[in-house]
Parts: C-alpha cells; sequence; structure tokens
C-alpha cells in the first residue's frame, strides 16, 4: 500500500514539475475545491428567487451578478460545479468499469462472443453523440441519468476495444502461459496478469475525457435535455444568460468561464499525465 | 519408482488441411529423483508433448490415444480444475524466454506471492519463502529484489528468477523447456549447475528439454531423442552418447559442433527436412533422410530393447 502512495506522490511530483501540468492541477484544485465546499462558500441558496434582484451586475452582495430571476450566480456556478464534476466523474469511472470488463472479455473469450461485442461497440460508435442523446431524452425525459447514460454509452465501446486489442495481443505473451503452466486460473490470469498490463494507457485515456464529459453535460443542460430546473448546472447558466446577452452579458459569461476553465485545467492535466508515463509521445 | 510415465500417448491437431500427428505413439517414463532429457530438433513435438502434460494443448489439439500417468493418476482423465490445482504444485515449469515469462508490470516478489496463492501461509510468511527461494538461486540483495521489477534484472537473474518460482511449491516434476538457450554460455553453465543442485535438494525429477547435446550430456541421467513426434530411441545417457542404436541419434550426435577437432567450413548436417506430418506413411519416420536406408524401412520399424535401451529400426533386428 505505502509502495502505491509513494508511487502517487512521485507522479504528482514530475506533473507539477511541468509548467502546464502544474497549471492544470492549480485550476482542477480551485475547482473542484468550489464544488467540495459549496455549501460554504456560496453567499445565497442556489435556488432562491428573488425578482426585485434580477439582471443585477457583479458587487459585493452578488460577486457574480445575478439573473433574469434573481438568483445569485456565484452560488449557482459553485453549485453547478458540483453536477458537472460529480456526473463527469461518476459516470467515466462507470464507463472505465463497464469498458474494462467487456473489453477483459471480448479479448479473452470465445472467438463468436469477441465479433458479436465488436459488431454492438461499432454500431454504438457510429450514433453521433447529440442524436444518441435526443433519442434518449425522447424516450425517458430529460435528468441528470440521461446525461451520465449517454456519457457511459459514448465512452464504453471506445474503451472496450483499446482493452480488448491488448487482452488480445497479451492472451499468448509467455509470462500468461507461465502463469497458466503454473496452475492460475482465467479470472486470476485476468486480475493478476493482464489488468495490470493494460490499464495504464486506458486510465491517462480517461482523465482527458473528463473535460469531454463535462462538456457534454453543460451542452445537453444547454439544450434543456440534462439536468432539470431549478437545479443549477453551468449549461443551464449559460442558457439563461445566452437569452440576454445583449444587455446582460455577466449571465453568459457566470456559466461559460467555469466551463471553459474546468475543461482546460483537466485538459493540462490528461496531457501532462499522458507526457508523463508515456515519453515517447512527447513532442519537444 | 516413475514420476512421469507417458504410454503411447498420441496427439493431433485439427488444421484446415486436415489432421496433424504432432505425437505418435509416445511412450517414456520419469523415475524418481531423476533427471531425463529430451532431445530432438525443432519441430520434433518437444512443445506439443509439454503442453499434453500440461493439459494446456492448443483449442485444436487432442490426446486421442494414450496414457500420461504421473504419480499413478491419469492426467489426461482429469478435469481443468484438477490439473489446475496440480499445476505449479506437483508440477512446475521454465520456460525457454526468461525476457518473457515475467510479467513486466508486477513487481518480482508480488509475482513470488502470486504462486503461494494456494498456500495458507501469512503474507509475510510468504514473503520470507520468497526471499529464502530467492537465496537458494544465488540472487543477491534479495530484500531489494522482491521490490523491483523484471527489467531490472540481467537475462541470467531473471532465469534464476524464474526458475526460483518454480521450485517455490516444491513440485514433484519440473518440466524445464530449454531453460539455457536464451543463456551465453557461462549463463548456461552457472544454471545447469543451479538446476542440479536444487534438483537433489528438493528431490524431485527434472524433465529437461534442450537441442543442446552438451547440456544434455552434463545434466541428464536419461535420454529420450525425439524425431518428427516419435520417440526414436531411449535409454540412459551413457547408453545414447556411447552407443547410439537409432541412425538418427547417430548422425545427430555427429552433428554436435562441439564434436568438432578441426577447423572447417562446413559443419555436419543431416540432409532433408522433417517430414509432413500430415502426410502419414507407414515405415519408418526417419527412412527419407537415413542414410542406411534400406528397402524394408517402408514399413513399421520393430521396437528393439537392449540392456534398458531402446530404438525404433530395422537394422537393429538383423
Amino acid at each position: 500500500m505505502s509502495e502505491a502512495v509513494s508511487k502517487l506522490y512521485k507522479a504528482l511530483r514530475r506533473i507539477l514539475a511541468e509548467p502546464m501540468g502544474a497549471f492544470g492541477v492549480a485550476l482542477v484544485v480551485l475547482m473542484v475545491f468550489g464544488a467540495v465546499f459549496a455549501d460554504i462558500l456560496a453567499t445565497a441558496e442556489p435556488s432562491d428567487i428573488s425578482p426585485r434582484d434580477r439582471f443585477q451586475g457583479p458587487s459585493i452582495t452578488h460577486l457574480l451578478g445575478t439573473d433574469h430571476l434573481g438568483r445569485d450566480l456565484f452560488s449557482r456556478v459553485l453549485h453547478g460545479g458540483r453536477i458537472a464534476l460529480s456526473v463527469a466523474l461518476f459516470s467515466i469511472a462507470a464507463s472505465l468499469v463497464i469498458g474494462v470488463v467487456l473489453g477483459l472479455i471480448a479479448g479473452y473469450g470465445p472467438r463468436w462472443l469477441d465479433n458479436l461485442m465488436i459488431l454492438v461497440f461499432d454500431a454504438l460508435k457510429s450514433f453521433p453523440t447529440v442524436m444518441l442523446a435526443l433519442a434518449l431524452v425522447t424516450l425517458f425525459g430529460p435528468s441528470l441519468t440521461a446525461v451520465v447514460v449517454v456519457v457511459i454509452l459514448v465512452n464504453v465501446p471506445g474503451y472496450a476495444r483499446i482493452i480488448r486489442t491488448q487482452t488480445l495481443a497479451l492472451k499468448s505473451a509467455q509470462f500468461v502461459s507461465a502463469a497458466q503452466s503454473m496452475g492460475a486460473g482465467t479470472t486470476r490470469i485476468l486480475r493478476a496478469h493482464i489488468l495490470p498490463n493494460v490499464i495504464g494507457p486506458l486510465l491517462i485515456l480517461a482523465s482527458m475525457d473528463i473535460p469531454v464529459v463535462i462538456a457534454i453535460e453543460a451542452g445537453m443542460s444547454f439544450l434543456g435535455l440534462g439536468v432539470r430546473p431549478p437545479t443549477p448546472s453551468w449549461g443551464a447558466i449559460l442558457n439563461d444568460g445566452f437569452a440576454a446577452i445583449r444587455d446582460t452579458p455577466w449571465i453568459a459569461v457566470a456559466g461559460g468561464l467555469p466551463i471553459i476553465v474546468t475543461t482546460l485545467g483537466f485538459t493540462f492535466l490528461g496531457e501532462t499525465l499522458r507526457d508523463v508515463f508515456d515519453p515517447r509521445l512527447k513532442v519537444r | 519408482m516413475n514420476i512421469l510415465e507417458i504410454q503411447n500417448l498420441n496427439v493431433t491437431f485439427d488444421t484446415e488441411d486436415g489432421q496433424l500427428r504432432a505425437l505418435r505413439d509416445v511412450s517414456f517414463n520419469v523415475p524418481e529423483h531423476r533427471i531425463v532429457g529430451i532431445v530432438g530438433e525443432s519441430g520434433c513435438g518437444k512443445s506439443t508433448l509439454i503442453n499434453s502434460i500440461l493439459g494446456l494443448l492448443a483449442d485444436n489439439g487432442q490426446v486421442e490415444k494414450g496414457k500420461i500417468l504421473f504419480e499413478g493418476q491419469n492426467l489426461t482423465e482429469l478435469n481443468s480444475s484438477q490439473l489446475r490445482e496440480l499445476r505449479g504444485v506437483r508440477i512446475s515449469t521454465v520456460f525457454q524466454d526468461p525476457m518473457g515469462a515475467l510479467n513486466p508490470v508486477i513487481s518480482v516478489g508480488t509475482q513470488m506471492l502470486h504462486i503461494q496463492y494456494r498456500s495458507s501461509l501469512s503474507k509475510s510468511e510468504k514473503l520470507d519463502n520468497a526471499a529464502e527461494m530467492l537465496r537458494r538461486v544465488r540472487i543477491p540483495d534479495r530484500e531489494s529484489a522482491l521490490t523491483r521489477y523484471p527489467h531490472e534484472f540481467s537475462g541470467g537473474m531473471k532465469q534464476r528468477i524464474a526458475i526460483a518460482m518454480a521450485m517455490m511449491m516444491e513440485p514433484a516434476l519440473l518440466i524445464a523447456d530449454e531453460p539455457t538457450t536464451a543463456l551465453d554460455a557461462t549463463l548456461e553453465v552457472a544454471t545447469i549447475e543451479l538446476l542440479q543442485d536444487l534438483q537433489q535438494q528438493i528431490g524431485c525429477s527434472v524433465l529437461f528439454i534442450s537441442h543442446h547435446l552438451g547440456v544434455i550430456a552434463e545434466l541428464c541421467d536419461d535420454v529420450v531423442v525425439m524425431y518428427a513426434g516419435e520417440v526414436v530411441e531411449r535409454g540412459t545417457t551413457r547408453q545414447i552418447f556411447y552407443r547410439p542404436m537409432h541412425p538418427y541419434t547417430e548422425r545427430l550426435l555427429q552433428c554436435d559442433p562441439a564434436g568438432q577437432s578441426e577447423r572447417t567450413r562446413h559443419l555436419p548436417t543431416i540432409p532433408g527436412e522433417i517430414p509432413d506430418l500430415r502426410l502419414r506413411t507407414p515405415g519408418c519416420i526417419f527412412a527419407a533422410r537415413c542414410h542406411c536406408r534400406e528397402d524394408i524401412c517402408d514399413s513399421t520399424p520393430p521396437e528393439v530393447e537392449i540392456e534398458g535401451q531402446s530404438a525404433r529400426c530395422h537394422r537393429l533386428v538383423a
């Protein structure tokens, strides 16, 4: 266990040594901090409507101003961050677990199952994200769950394919036959020998998918397909501001800026992660 | 007593061009505390033999006929989970390529823990076991070696680690599949001495596969000579090397570069190639390449036994 902790610490130090990585970490820490402590940091209830205070510009009482219903935008942005980050983390984690399991089954299982699964993955992948989202929302109505399901459906085929390809390559590796000849069963070989060899690149890829997921959530909420009002979401705030962008641009800024900052932070972090762990890809 | 008895083993593979008979009527014994060597050129069925003992034949391969008796138990009749319980505990394997046999992303210590997963010992006792095994294969600085990864060791050390892993559970039978082929000459000697020492300490039997005659002569008590999926001759190492009965063994010994006393540009070879195992002809399998071929060789050769040494050849009857 301490071995893993010291490895993590080493990796963190290498990321911080890169200027881009340090910047990414700073942005991510800022957003995560805001989301985690949203209850303490928020200056007002995010969903409290006060028509008298509508369309107010940024001030001491309303740090980012108020929207068309007089809701405090600063508080809404903080709570929106909670939604954005938890959707991103949960759906990426779920996609990872499902993708890894399906990929291992496809790669290590019988040939016909592999062919069938690849067919399903390709069919899923050929759907444009927006069409998939619209279809699901039409069926089940707009909700946070719909967002998560869309993200999982979009990500799983790719993740599973990566794991499957590498599993196929490792299936005949000598250390796998060595493990077999030493009495290891299928689950043991998959868990102890194949998984540790294939998971690394996927984790880096997944970390780079976090900003994509945040954008999907914001996009769906912007279109009214995601989080239902009055729950705060960056995409919804952006949509609120969109209607009044000529007179009160700060509402759109309050919704858009955190999306930009967070995606930028995670992208920088992900790219540094990739460079640190796979020096071959580094472009100097 | 025999640890391993192979009786009339026939293994076939289904291929697109029909059935390939990879092993035909293979029979030999591995007695207790003995090292038995198997020699033969590439493609003679050595790997198929190992895989059929381990029950790890490819999906299109099957044991058609014959018995593999391990400690009296017929391995061909066991199901996969019963076989798995034997592998790594009673029967262990060392492979040719030490770079490939260890998992590159798991530390040596963790891999040695994995092997002991059936044991009920505590983790620290298992680690002690692992360190003790590393001591026996003469790996220096054992505590830190356990935390290191395979790529941090040299080829010879990796092979010794692989041997340590194979010997960990003190098996009754160690199958060594060309364990020294990937090593240089000095390491080869060291590895062979190590195998001999461990074999004596643990008291196991060894089935040693190699095409290096010098290594076989040095290490083995008995020798089995295989050609194109058949056992052409078997006997004690002395018998095989000093008084080969089968023409193939004779030619094989002549081809050993170590036997060459003068400088030459042309090392002796056996003309011809291993026959296509899908086109099965009756008669002696080696006939096409044999230097003392006669008409009678087109009929199945008899097995002749003299003082425990046996070979399949018509010449021996006359």
